[in-house]
């Protein structure tokens, strides 16, 4: 349980502008990199392996190949680093954590496409549900 | 304007700054306090102070005394009581409110915090002094966790003793302490909040003196 006035401190800076996403999904995180104080955005493109914590402390890990080398970036949830987050695909997958696509090489690292089932409560459900 | 209050350490979380560099963060909830009384150096007392009173008590939980003497101030019997003291006549009178707004209003930047550490009951040497046991193998035999040697001192040639002072095993905790110059993160004045950065002594809603830093501005 977490204290109220704590939640409520927590509030101002929690980000509501983000696209939901699942486990399995591959996304593009926009990143801003601050550089001799020029700013410009950074896409980073990759699979959600994991998401941990919760409220604030909300975090995210992506990984992607990158010269036959796999990179994982864990990335703050609420971070004002992110400046943008897009779902290119979504993955099925029966998993809360993809680390076992870590020991996979080539073809079997591929995540299978979920086929977006249009429900009552509408596209923006269909990822909670991947994770129930 | 002397920026300090009493309050209650509610629990940790984090904050961004706006370049995304995460802070760690206390959150103290500090006042309102009432002013019970106001000490002057010219007065009966002989030094400068303000006394201060947190947190509402029902009066039967408190003593007649403690309700007579916040019945002075023009309010009911607070729980948690501490003098500030002063370097110059205080400007307060008994009955004022201090809220968070003084630390805002003198431009606080480093506070200090005041409180009772958590007890840790009675605590062997390798928790209380840092010290680093024995080791782990090698024939040693039910002594994993012993200080070793505690000196060979012995008074004016006769007898043996143990030096004072000697570091041992003994009630770690629940001692005052003072965390000094914490940065002041961020002032909530609706729900009377000090994010202060780092952590505070105590355990989460024990009772805490917050003050502008002695030593740093």
């Amino acid at each position: 349980m977490i204290n109220q006035l704590i939640q409520a401190v927590e509030q101002s800076d929690l980000r509501s502008d983000l696209p939901a996403f699942a486990i399995g999904d591959t996304v593009t995180v926009h990143v801003r990199i601050i550089e001799g104080g020029k700013q410009r955005i950074q896409p980073y493109q990759g699979v959600v392996i994991a998401r941990r914590g919760r409220g604030i402390g909300e975090t995210f890990t992506v990984r992607r190949i990158v010269n036959n080398e796999g990179v994982e970036r864990i990335f703050p949830l609420h971070s004002p680093k992110i400046a943008k987050v897009e779902v290119v695909r979504s993955g099925h997958v029966r998993r809360a954590k993809l680390y076992y696509l870590r020991d996979r090489v080539g073809k079997a690292r591929r995540v299978k496409e979920r086929k977006r089932v249009v429900t009552a409560k509408g596209a923006a459900a269909a990822p909670a549900e991947a994770t129930a | 304007m002397v920026a300090a209050l009493l309050g209650k350490k509610i629990g940790m979380t984090r904050v961004y700054t706006a370049d995304g560099v995460i802070v760690p963060v206390t959150v103290i909830q500090a006042g309102p306090c009432a002013v019970l009384q106001v000490k002057r150096s010219g007065g009966a007392d002989g030094y400068d102070a303000v006394q201060l009173g947190y947190e509402d008590v029902k009066p039967h939980r408190s003593t007649l005394p403690m309700i007579g003497h916040a019945a002075a101030a023009g309010t009911g019997p607070k729980r948690f009581i501490r003098e500030i003291r002063l370097a110059s006549a205080p400007e307060a009178a008994p009955g004022d409110v201090w809220t968070v707004e003084r630390f805002e209003e003198a431009g606080v930047r480093f506070v200090d915090v005041v409180a009772t550490t958590k007890g840790r009951g009675f605590a062997g040497h390798m928790k209380r002094h840092g010290f680093g046991g024995q080791p782990a193998s090698h024939g040693t035999e039910r002594k994993h966790r012993s200080s070793g040697g505690i000196g060979a001192h012995a008074p004016r040639g006769l007898g043996q003793s143990v030096k004072k002072g000697k570091r041992m095993a003994g009630h770690m905790g629940h001692v005052r302490r003072t965390s000094r110059n914490q940065q002041l993160v961020r002032v909530d004045k609706d729900r009377h909040l000090l994010l202060v950065r780092g952590s505070v002594p105590g355990p989460n809603g024990g009772y805490v003196l917050v003050r502008q830093a002695k030593t740093r501005h």
